[in-house]
């Protein structure tokens, strides 16, 4: 690529198959962004195809992307369009175009392995007061808590539910402390290849050194990255709601406590269209006593995405039209739910903030599923 | 000739290499190979012609065998499965024993796949001087044929089904016709009308109904499946089973049915024999809860094209008792999906969306009709011009594949991108029709096992050739009509129907079959009756004699495959044509080159 950033786009056309594209306008239609920024990954995708050449400078919009996946999710020639948004993405950072704040985040994982720059020693602060394990002294579960699970003091009390309802249910896990990084998920779709290499090789040994048979991740970010990008072979990667379900299931959790209200649940991008897990939160929320669940038009394959993945959590300045959570928080009031339940920590905070924004804070409330789940244990 | 002349005699070989044009003779010095053909040992004559399978080409074989006696020859050239039967052919043509000649294929396996001359010019010499050592071995074989039972099975009572039974029927053979449901008619019955033409199925189904139910010769089982085949071509043995109807009060103290089946009705089986089955079971459709993003079974106003005709026949599209004010189509649903799994077309859903909102337009003039498509493949006779009409009608094509559906109010939501506008849209409408594909039909697999027929990749039932033998199957004798060959409207339903009939009734018109002699032969004194044969065999072919404890072949189901002659541990079985010396014989020469 050239100084003027100009990428030829030929390799690319050839490393990503995008000739079997037929234009047939299924991504950009499905894309809960297109509507109102300038990306159209469809119309990129055959600029690739007909243009010796990219000016990718003059596509600030490719940081709109959310990498949700739906267009990956609905193209019916197997074209992998957002695949083509990470990659001139990653142009954008070798030459070192990015976003300020994303470039901060990036810097602080690199540095202190998490995005918000906070030191690393003070990543297990969140588990101030409670007993828990260290990972590497041998556990059957490795709870790898995350970045925004560990430093974010909102989403802090999910985590600490999780801990307890572990602890109840007799779990042998442990977690890897500060020693753990980032997981890498966002820093992929962000576009810095080089760095998310770097954590996948130093997760993965950590992670396999600690000879579990199983690891969870409270996030859905961090699930699909460990599920279906690293080698963790022998390991049984899990959302937390997949073992929470079967803990429910088994008879070891058990959820005794009233929780008399009506909730609707939005299925998370990472967790529900591109890993296909739609029952198992439901199936939790369901064992909750006194709770009603009810659904959204707009649910499992079809959930509006919240807007915090694909790096979105750190960019500011850019697509300032309404953001999605908007429209989110309002679907979920329609549906008369006094809670909205959700099941990854970017959701639980882009949602919230909505519901505060907009003033719906007195009729609906942003709740995870750990956190009803807490309340249901007494 | 006779068989103890030929195998006493000299060698006298003929060879021929085929320029083939330039196929060959780009990447093959023809010239020089002949040239060294004719050193060979038993190589009489040699030469090198532009394309042996030419008339004048096979001429030359004929004089030569006749001016100079010769009792083998050898055609260097293209696959036998090009031409093997021209030259056999043209053998015969002068008393020669068709499998005296034998090929040497120089161009699929060598000059088409090289591209060195020099490298390529040696190997087809090596190539030539493998198959020259074979001819020296070859045997005259005995050309046998198998006589017919007249009469053809049909199985599938649709218009491909039935088209195919009348034209057998009127060549005056009898034809039993199986339908597994309670009518005839297949899916076409529950259609509308037709494009182009718009015509009422009622008038194209009806009189062929008609002629079917009073056809002397054609007798048709309803209810009934075809549940067992045996025999070859020219001689099965169909077994056709009426479904079981449980009678719901059986008579006190009746014994149980025979076969272990429940119900009181003892269900009897017939056994029909008939020299020629054709296969036209039709297809499924697909099932758009695939697609939960379009919101089938979620939504009522979204339905199926099926649904869509249902209603067109009823004469209404109402949704709620109201009528639709805006109606969107949505093509290639199930279809061009490779995440489905169902990456084909099915090739007649633009016409039917075309056919169906240019109709909807008509019965609701004020009403907004738009089409969401990818392609517009309208291809037929007159379809190009249907597409015009449908237009010229008012219904607007817009290029984008809806992405997905959600609900406002009491309208659904077409969420997508118009993308020669470049432009995503939001789009409400009333009703919405998703052109649904076809599929193979589930519950083939039964009969696909049963007439060890092959399917492709796609599931429908696999043709013999995709040119050239569109209504054949790897099994001979048995032939493919209509949808479960693959998607098809019905005029190429009916084409394909009528020659699978005039297919199926050649062997009935000539009243024999030629067996392939080429086929595994057990010499009964070696034979120490261990049955290993029969259960490597594919076909069939072989079985133990219940009284000599040997095992025979059945020369028509034989396919001269070899699995029989390797497995046999006494070796008992020759492969002829393919015997163990003359196998030998081309690998000596290939080791010694």
């Amino acid at each position: 690529m050239t100084s003027q950033g100009l990428l030829k786009t030929e390799a690319m056309v050839e490393q990503l198959e995008l000739m079997g594209c037929i234009q047939c306008g299924k991504c950009t239609g499905g894309c809960p962004v297109a509507r109102k920024t300038e990306l159209n990954i469809r119309s990129l995708i055959y600029q690739m195809l007909v243009e010796p050449e990219l000016d990718v400078d003059t596509h600030p919009e490719l940081w709109d992307c959310t990498c949700c996946f739906t267009c990956v999710e609905r193209c019916p020639k197997d074209v992998r369009p957002a695949d083509l948004i990470i990659g001139l993405r990653g142009q954008l950072v070798e030459s070192g175009r990015v976003p300020d704040t994303i470039g901060d985040a990036l810097m602080g994982i690199f540095r202190q392995g998490n995005p918000t720059g906070i030191a690393r020693e003070d990543r297990a602060a969140w588990a101030k007061g409670m007993e828990i394990k260290a990972a590497q002294e041998g556990c059957e579960v490795l709870f790898f808590v995350g970045c925004t699970p560990a430093y974010d003091p909102r989403v802090q009390g999910v985590t600490r539910a999780l801990v307890r309802a572990f602890a109840a249910a007799g779990l042998d896990f442990g977690t890897l402390g500060t020693e753990e990084s980032c997981c890498g998920n966002e820093v992929r779709r962000m576009g810095e290849a080089g760095l998310f290499e770097m954590l996948v090789e130093e997760n993965g040994e950590l992670i396999r050194s600690v000879g579990a048979s199983r690891l969870v991740a409270p996030s859905p970010h961090c699930f699909n990255t460990f599920k279906n990008e690293y080698n963790l072979d022998g390991i049984q990667v899990l959302h937390y709601t997949q073992l929470v379900a079967e803990l429910i299931e088994q008879g070891r959790l058990k959820l005794t406590q009233e929780v008399k209200k009506t909730v609707t649940y939005h299925d998370p991008c990472f967790l529900g269209k591109q890993n296909h897990i739609f029952d198992e939160p439901r199936a939790v929320l369901k064992a909750i006593p006194g709770l009603k669940l009810v659904e959204m038009d707009r649910s499992r394959e079809r959930s509006l995405c919240c807007e915090g993945g694909g790096g979105r959590m750190w960019a500011e300045g850019t697509n300032l039209q309404e953001r999605l959570a908007f429209q989110r928080v309002r679907e979920a009031a329609e549906t008369g739910a006094e809670i909205l339940a959700v099941a990854c920590p970017f959701c639980l905070l882009t949602l919230e903030d909505a519901v505060k924004v907009q003033g719906l804070d007195h009729s609906l409330q942003v709740m995870d599923i750990m956190e009803l789940v807490d309340l249901a244990l007494g | 000739m006779r068989k103890d002349w030929v195998m006493e005699a000299e060698p006298r070989i003929g060879v021929y290499i085929c320029h083939c044009g330039v196929n060959i003779a780009a990447n093959v010095d023809v010239e020089q190979v002949a040239q060294f053909a004719a050193t060979l040992p038993g190589v009489v004559v040699s030469r090198n012609y532009l394309y042996m399978c030419s008339d004048p080409g096979q001429g030359l074989i004929q004089q030569d065998i006749q001016q100079h006696g010769l009792n083998r020859v050898v055609v260097a050239s293209c696959s036998p499965r090009m031409h093997e039967p021209t030259f056999r052919g043209a053998a015969q043509q002068v008393g020669m024993n068709p499998y005296l000649v034998e090929m040497a294929n120089i161009r699929e396996q060598c000059s088409w796949v090289h591209s060195n001359r020099e490298q390529a010019t040696e190997k087809a010499k090596a190539l030539v001087a493998s198959t020259v050592a074979k001819a020296a071995q070859l045997e005259p074989l005995e050309e046998r044929e198998v006589g017919v039972t007249p009469g053809a099975v049909v199985i599938g009572g649709g218009i491909a089904g039935m088209c195919a039974a009348l034209d057998v029927a009127d060549a005056g053979f009898p034809v039993y016709l199986v339908e597994q449901s309670d009518r005839l008619g297949g899916r076409l019955k529950d259609l509308n009308c037709t494009f182009p033409t718009l015509e009422p199925v009622a008038g194209l189904l009806g009189p062929l109904i008609e002629r079917i139910q009073n056809h002397p010769q054609v007798t048709v089982f309803l209810d009934s499946r075809v549940t067992g085949v045996e025999g070859y071509v020219g001689n099965f043995e169909v077994q056709v089973t009426p479904a079981l109807t449980p009678d719901p009060s059986p008579p006190p103290h009746s014994p149980p049915p025979a076969g272990g089946q429940g119900g009181g009705e003892v269900v009897q089986s017939t056994n029909i024999e008939v020299g020629s089955i054709i296969v036209a079971t039709g297809y499924d459709v697909f099932d758009p809860h695939r697609k939960p993003e379009l919101g089938y079974g979620q939504y009522a106003n979204v339905i199926t094209s099926l649904e869509m005709e249902q209603r067109l026949l009823e004469g209404s599209v109402a949704v709620d008792g109201r009528q639709p004010e805006r109606v969107a189509f949505i093509k290639c649903v199930g279809s061009r999906d490779v995440q489905i799994g169902n990456p084909y077309c099915s090739r007649v859903c633009c016409m039917v969306t075309a056919k169906q909102a240019r109709l909807v337009r008509e019965l609701l003039p004020e009403s907004d009709v738009t089409v969401f498509f990818m392609d517009v493949r309208t291809f037929g006779k007159g379809a190009e011009e249907f597409y015009d009409e449908a237009r010229g009608k008012g219904v607007l094509y817009r290029r984008g594949n809806v992405s997905e559906i959600y609900r406002r109010g009491e309208r659904v939501v077409l969420a997508g991108e118009d993308t020669l506008q470049g432009r995503s849209f939001e789009f409400e409408a009333d009703l919405v029709v998703l052109a649904v594909g076809m599929e193979a039909r589930s519950d083939v697999g039964e009969l696909s096992t049963l007439l060890k027929l092959p399917r492709s990749a796609d599931g429908f039932f696999l043709e013999l050739h995709p040119k050239l033998r569109p209504v054949d199957t790897a099994v001979n004798g048995v032939f493919l009509a209509g949808c479960c060959q693959g998607p098809k409207d019905i005029v190429d339903t009916v084409a394909q129907a009528k020659a699978a009939a005039a297919s199926a009734l050649i062997p009935l018109i000539r009243g024999t079959v030629p067996a392939e002699s080429a086929t595994a032969v057990v010499e009964p004194e070696l034979c120490a009756g261990c049955g290993m044969c029969v259960e490597v065999c594919p076909f069939g072919a072989p079985a133990l004699d219940p009284l000599w404890g040997v095992s025979r072949i059945n020369y028509v189901l034989c396919k001269g495959c070899g699995t029989c002659a390797v497995t046999c541990p006494s070796k008992a079985i020759r492969l002829q044509h393919f015997t163990a010396s003359q196998i030998l014989a081309q690998v000596d020469a290939l080791v010694e080159w």
